[in-house]
């Protein structure tokens, strides 16, 4: 009893850090807007959803190929992403800090009843059954393997730009020092342009996998945001490497707590662990005071 | 006559109802060296902000070769040939000495330069300021006068015609500060930069100047050459027991050189 005990743990475990890969996704997109705009996207999660409709219409309707249909949803999102930008946050970018989370705070009830509207409140979903793999008496899903492999390509590509090209490079330094940036000769707007485009483009490469496993509905944003905002705060708001981490530790949590009860103690677990560690550590893991 | 490089007229910043900067005209031509002193909060760095986009004059004009650029972008002012040094270094931690200079040489030559140049203009600025130009080295190996430096190379870096300066070396030694002063002198004559040096301490700044202009209160209040304005009565009046007779001893050493 006690040894399969044990491997329902490992794949509790195993299947936990597959979860993470995607939240990790969400927490890159959500800290490098943060890191570099200065702004909280409340509506992180609602972009998301709009990509997973993308997918299910171009996909699940008109049955377009299904890797068509993804980069369809990434470009989209992406475009999302920078409208948010332009047409939310820029003209309030240097007010008080509380309107622009007051603004896409808006924004997500805006989202969710756009959604409601155009989709109405049905649960839709692809109709794929990805096959489920079993290793060594544990059970996999095979949708959660591919989400963690590229979510991580993904993050991987990210990194790359950040750290191999110049406009990467700006985004960083300009994340540290915005005035000295400009004054350097970097155009600060375009820096905003391209974060809000990669920030909404992970959100839409989030959904096509996201989409792969869940049903999609005009509140699934839900299930998303509030989880990858703690995970950006647990790790330390706008650092990238700390919300990884924190991405992997809650997901680990909400599964392990999954396996002994129900899935959602697993969520009572994940943010009761969150709201002690604002206790010990406020900055976040890998956070500055 | 050489050319005028840059002028301000009337030029005046205020933040509610308390006048940073007064009604301040000034003109430097190309290739002099010019120091902007005063005591602290007398509203040099406000120019300087003016000059380089950061603020926006309430009014008065900048002409930068003789087009008026008060109120442009900073990036904008970067890109035409005016580079800045800040007072407090300002180093972008998350990237090593030689990104700082090459982020700094792609960028501000407005994106136009291969990646060879960006890197080939960031060696040259670190060797101008004496910093190793290895890949590698980080920002937390450079102390309080390496740091000043790479603020210096950062600045050089974007190819500018009119370096400003904010030099304050207070926190450096004797030597150090004679090998910034030098370091100045090298770069105009070198590179061929126009350059303001703005510093609240006199002594080092006399012997380096060609001219110099004294703020107090945001107003111009002397403008001359070290020696005259050394001994103007208002001027001494301003630094009276901080570092007038300091002041005296550097600009007649100057005389004697």
């Amino acid at each position: 009893m006690d040894e399969i005990f044990d491997i329902f743990l490992l794949e509790a475990i195993i299947n936990g850090i597959l979860f993470g890969g995607v939240l990790a996704l969400l927490s890159l997109g959500l800290n490098l807007i943060f890191g570099v705009v200065d702004v909280v996207w409340i509506c992180y999660a609602e972009l998301v959803m709009f990509g997973m409709y993308t997918v299910y219409w171009l996909a699940g309707v008109y049955d377009i190929n299904i890797f068509i249909a993804a980069l369809g949803a990434i470009a989209l999102v992406s475009v999302l992403g920078w409208l948010v930008h332009v047409l939310i946050i820029s003209p309030i970018l240097g007010t008080a800090p509380i309107n622009q989370l007051l603004a896409t705070g808006g924004l997500l009830f805006f989202l969710q009843s756009v959604a409601t509207l155009m989709f109405s409140i049905e649960f839709r979903n692809l109709g794929l059954r990805l096959p489920i793999l079993e290793f060594s008496e544990m059970y996999f899903s095979y949708a959660r393997l591919l989400a963690f492999g590229v979510a991580l390509v993904g993050m991987v590509v990210v990194y790359l730009f950040l750290t191999r090209t110049y406009i990467g490079a700006a985004i960083r330094a300009i994340s540290q020092d915005r005035e000295i940036m400009v004054l350097m000769g970097v155009n600060a707007k375009k820096i905003y342009w391209v974060t809000a485009s990669i920030g909404g483009g992970l959100a839409g490469l989030a959904a096509c996998l996201l989409v792969l496993q869940y049903d999609v509905h005009p509140f699934v944003g839900i299930s998303f945001g509030p989880i990858t905002f703690i995970i950006c705060v647990l790790g330390g708001l706008g650092n990238m490497i700390g919300g990884f981490i924190a991405a992997f530790i809650l997901s680990i949590i909400i599964s392990i707590g999954g396996l002994y009860s129900e899935i959602e103690w697993g969520y009572v677990f994940a943010f009761a662990f969150f709201i002690v560690m604002m206790f010990i550590r406020p900055q976040g893991l890998l956070g500055k005071k | 006559m050489a050319n005028q490089i840059i002028a301000t007229e009337a030029l005046t910043k205020r933040f509610g109802g308390f006048t940073a900067v007064d009604n301040v005209s000034f003109k430097v031509d190309e290739g002099e060296i010019v120091g902007l002193i005063g005591p602290n909060g007398s509203g040099k760095s406000t120019i300087f902000n003016m000059i380089s986009g950061a603020l926006r004059p309430t009014s008065g004009s900048v002409l930068f070769k003789g087009q008026e650029i008060g109120g442009n972008l900073p990036n904008k002012i970067c890109h035409m040939g005016i580079g800045r040094t800040f007072q407090i270094p300002r180093p972008i931690k998350r990237l090593s000495v030689l990104e700082n200079v090459v982020v700094a040489a792609y960028f501000g030559q407005n994106g136009k330069v291969s990646q060879a140049a960006s890197f080939d203009a960031a060696k040259d600025a670190l060797e101008m300021v004496g910093l190793p130009t290895d890949r590698g080295a980080s920002i937390s190996t450079l102390g309080a006068a390496g740091l000043k430096k790479l603020e210096l190379a950062r600045a050089l870096a974007t190819k500018p015609e009119l370096l400003l300066a904010d030099e304050s070396l207070g926190g450096l030694d004797n030597s150090e500060m004679d090998q910034a002063a030098d370091m100045l002198k090298r770069i105009r004559s070198e590179m061929g930069i126009t350059i303001i040096w703005v510093e609240h301490i006199m002594g080092v700044l006399m012997r380096v100047v060609d001219r110099v202009m004294v703020l107090d209160h945001g107003e111009k209040i002397s403008e001359g050459l070290p020696s005259q304005v050394a001994n103007d009565p208002k001027v001494i009046e301003v630094y009276l027991g901080t570092d007038a007779s300091d002041v005296q001893a550097s600009a007649s050493s100057q005389k004697e050189l």
